[in-house]
């Protein structure tokens, strides 16, 4: 066994200012396999290929390739070697041919010039031999993603590479393509290359993994056989539990639960958006928090976004406060007595140079538009009641957000919202990266709101949280819903098995 | 809480600190070196001397510059703004016609005419960069270079002479002993300052240049936004198209207004305005466009040959955005904390 290890990463650590990003991690690859890296985001996945790639170097920790120690200070060094990296978003040049895409920086010359009818053909022998049949003097451009996808695959296996780094290749990608992209790996790995993938799909997972690494917040959790680990189990490695369970939380939510009135706020029928959400049902009423449960990626915020029109549905009907919504954006979303916290706070939250103030009466004016200017006074008003309620930690009003902390920042953004006074809140992620006090405030404070006639979706990576705010849950998987539990049936074995699918 | 800072330490911080400081230097160096600089006398009930040569002929630059820094504010920029001027001179030229003393249309119409066209000159542009998806320095190149070409076809490929001198009081005209122009820019630094601080739109204009996503997760309109501010943009160039064509006394499509565009983002650069979009300072971008004339005006003054001028100004501008750069900033504080602990 120990000769077929291609690849040993032995105790890597790295951290970047602020985080641990990877800490005394373990990995091997062997010829001939497929190795799935699971973990969801910020659990080290890219941080560990950047070290193994040479885009970052480690803290501690050795790597070996062949049996001898891998120094490799650049991504290109490290594709001297053997190691090749095929990236979620196809990083080819749109512009340029096929061919000249697969060989590009090694075309064969020939007196001078580039030899383009050798160029042509072996790039073509190379993609035959992928069993992908296209006319190679096209631009690339010209062809689907999943074309694109075997491009790229042709350029690392034109590099010779010994390791394949498949980086979410199949999230852009639909079923039969996906299918076509795995006989390929398949057809790699009987050539004794190794293959790790990181995907979030977990279908695909034991599709086609021989072992899987779990990582998780920056450790190891373990690396199993795929036949060994039960769906259910990988899931609940990669969620990790907390087990400092609050039992005064479920009380209060039971308490509020009895608030929930028949008025239905929200309802949803076939509303879904091509590549993003199957088609799905929902509903929200007043007083009620309804969680959204399901991996990165199953579609939880696509869903948001949908309901909010962030992003056009294409498919299906909104019912908003009883009436058919048209014209749907943000703005008419506020209108309608909607609230958004996009999961992103950075790049769609906060505006990072202007004060605490401005942050937080921005919807509120944006729903009263360019000529109602909120006076100085109000706006003061406004800002410092809210620094109050939600005891936001800054020195006064005007300070620039930018120089708050990162949960202060997510009060703000909540602040903004509840300034509007909304009766639908939607809150994607609120407690995202803040301290554990601060995550039960918030979370305390949506129930709060919920027992004041309000609905609340409320989305969460962290299971449990969702779970012990959440008077209703919708479980999504791969884009679809695939499960509501209410009442009693809520539990997290249940919903595990749901997110697992097994 | 912190310490409450000195006033010095307060000044040093203010955005219009630097501006100031430079142009406080020019004045300084013509204070010693130039004489009569500061010489005021009055003529005929009009004040002259080479202070009110400034204020009068940077008031173009000072009207393109608050119109520019809208534009740059919300993170675009205008380069179009030099072709509107010749467009909207050609426009009121024709309209005038070059008859002596008689003018073909009314004075206000040929204002207002002149005026929309140049509000048509911003729409497209806005559109192109709002509705268009187009990126602004592209957007507005079209018109940059297009914009000259349809000046020409205004004015058949003419210089056109202007014989109506009524229409020179827009320039050249003087009230309350003042130069006319110097009205027109504090009305519309007024105006403009009304319109963003009075209004929402300053804070929308903001928020669209510092992160346009949060914005309009928000529920502002950032089309709208954008399109306004384009607007407001071409009609500022409007009115200089205006002084400019009445001051020279005629409208020269192939030059009027040329290169003007960049000396109005030097202005809102020097300002305080970052190019990346986001906060701005009506009142920075005129002290900028000032700043920018009075060099210009000192060479001149000091008889330098015009080749040299631009590089003059290149000098100034320089030394101004190198006060602005983070690694020089933050030089400068810490001689500053030296001189402290020594004190």
């Amino acid at each position: 066994m120990e000769d077929n290890c291609i690849l040993t990463m032995k105790g890597i650590s790295k951290a970047f200012p602020g985080v641990q990003a990877l800490s005394d991690v373990d990995f091997s690859l062997h010829r001939g396999e497929i190795h799935a890296l699971m973990g969801e985001n910020g659990a080290g996945k890219s941080t560990l290929i950047k070290v193994l790639t040479g885009v970052n170097r480690q803290d501690a920790g050795t790597i070996e390739l062949d049996g001898k120690e891998m120094l490799a200070k650049s991504p290109l060094q490290a594709q001297a070697l053997g190691i090749s990296t095929v990236y979620q978003e196809v990083n080819l040049c749109p512009n340029l041919s096929v061919a000249e895409n697969i060989l590009i920086g090694r075309e064969p010359h020939r007196m001078g010039g580039i030899d383009w009818r050798a160029l042509n053909a072996r790039a073509r022998k190379i993609l035959t031999w992928l069993d992908v049949d296209i006319d190679v003097r096209q631009s690339l451009g010209m062809y689907p993603l999943a074309i694109q996808q075997m491009v790229a695959i042709s350029r690392a296996l034109e590099i010779s590479a010994k390791i394949l780094i498949l980086d979410e290749p199949t999230s852009s990608l639909a079923v039969h393509e996906t299918a076509k992209l795995f006989q390929v790996m398949r057809k790699l790995k009987s050539e004794g290359m190794g293959i790790v993938f990181i995907t979030h799909f977990l279908d695909q997972v034991y599709q086609i993994a021989d072992r899987i690494t779990v990582l998780r917040n920056g450790n190891l959790v373990g690396a199993y056989t795929t036949a060994a680990l039960p769906r259910f189990e990988l899931v609940a490695k990669m969620i990790g539990r907390n087990l400092t369970e609050l039992e005064d939380m479920s009380r209060f939510r039971a308490e509020t639960g009895r608030h929930i009135a028949g008025e239905v706020l929200v309802e949803a029928t076939g509303l879904g958006r091509v590549g993003f959400v199957e088609p799905l049902d929902l509903t929200l009423h007043a007083g009620e928090v309804l969680g959204f449960a399901g991996l990165l990626g199953s579609g939880r915020t696509e869903t948001a976004n949908l309901i909010f029109g962030i992003d056009k549905a294409d498919s299906g009907s909104l019912k908003v406060n009883g009436a058919a919504v048209v014209k749907h954006g943000p703005l008419n979303s506020i209108h309608q007595g909607m609230a958004f916290c996009p999961e992103d706070r950075k790049a769609d939250g906060v505006v990072g140079d202007l004060t605490v103030r401005e942050n937080i009466i921005l919807a509120l004016q944006a729903s009263r538009g360019w000529f109602k200017f909120l006076s100085k006074k109000k706006q003061y008003a406004v800002a410092d009641k809210y620094i109050q309620l939600l005891s936001i930690s800054t020195p006064n009003a005007d300070q620039l957000v930018k120089n708050l902390s990162g949960g202060n920042q997510q009060k703000v953004i909540l602040a903004r919202w509840l300034a509007t006074d909304p009766k639908i809140l939607i809150l994607d992620e609120p407690t995202r990266g803040i301290d554990v006090g601060a995550k039960a405030e918030i979370q305390k404070l949506v129930l709060v709101l919920a027992s004041e006639g309000k609905g609340c979706v409320f989305i969460s990576s962290e299971l449990d949280e969702v779970l012990r705010t959440s008077h209703r849950v919708v479980i999504m998987r791969d884009g679809a819903k695939v499960a509501e539990l209410a009442g009693d049936e809520i539990d997290e074995q249940a919903v595990m098995t749901v997110i697992a699918g097994g | 809480m912190t310490p409450s800072k000195s006033w010095w330490e307060r000044l040093r911080h203010s955005s219009l600190f630097w501006p100031v400081l430079v142009l406080a230097l020019v004045m300084g160096f013509n204070l010693i070196f130039t004489p009569n600089f500061f010489q005021l006398e009055v003529k005929d009930g009009h004040l002259f001397g080479s202070l009110v040569d400034v204020l009068n002929r940077g008031s173009p630059l000072m009207l393109l510059a608050l119109g520019m820094t809208m534009v740059i504010a919300t993170g675009g920029v205008d380069l179009s703004v030099g072709a509107v001027i010749a467009i909207c001179g050609a426009t009121a030229a024709v309209l005038i016609g070059h008859t002596t003393d008689v003018t073909n249309t009314p004075l206000p119409l040929v204002i207002i005419i002149t005026l929309g066209v140049a509000i048509l000159c911003g729409l497209w542009n806005g559109l192109l960069v709002s509705r268009g998806n187009i990126q602004p320095m592209v957007a507005t190149l079209v018109l940059m270079v297009a914009g000259r070409g349809i000046a020409q076809l205004i004015t058949d490929g003419q210089i056109i002479t202007i014989y109506y001198p009524p229409f020179f009081f827009i320039g050249g005209g003087y009230l309350l002993g003042l130069p006319f122009p110097l009205f027109i820019v504090v009305a519309v630094f007024f105006f403009a300052w009304l319109l963003t601080r009075r209004t929402a739109i300053g804070l929308f204009v903001e928020s669209v240049g510092t992160n346009a996503s949060s914005s309009f997760y928000s529920g502002i309109n950032e089309k709208n936004i954008k399109l306004l501010v384009y607007v407001f943009c071409s009609f500022c160039a409007g009115i200089g198209g205006l002084i400019i064509s009445s001051n020279v006394k005629s409208a020269d499509a192939n030059n009027a207004g040329l290169w003007t565009e960049l000396d109005a983002i030097l202005a809102v650069v020097i300002g305080g305005t970052l190019m990346t979009g986001g906060r701005f300072s009506l009142a920075g971008s005129v002290i900028g466009a000032l700043l920018i004339q009075s060099v210009t005006t000192t060479i001149y003054a000091f008889g330098v040959p015009p080749e040299v001028v631009q590089v003059v100004k290149a000098m100034v501008v320089l030394v101004v955005v190198l006060l602005y750069s983070e690694p020089v900033k933050l030089g400068l504080d810490k001689l500053a904390k030296r001189k402290e602990v020594q004190l």
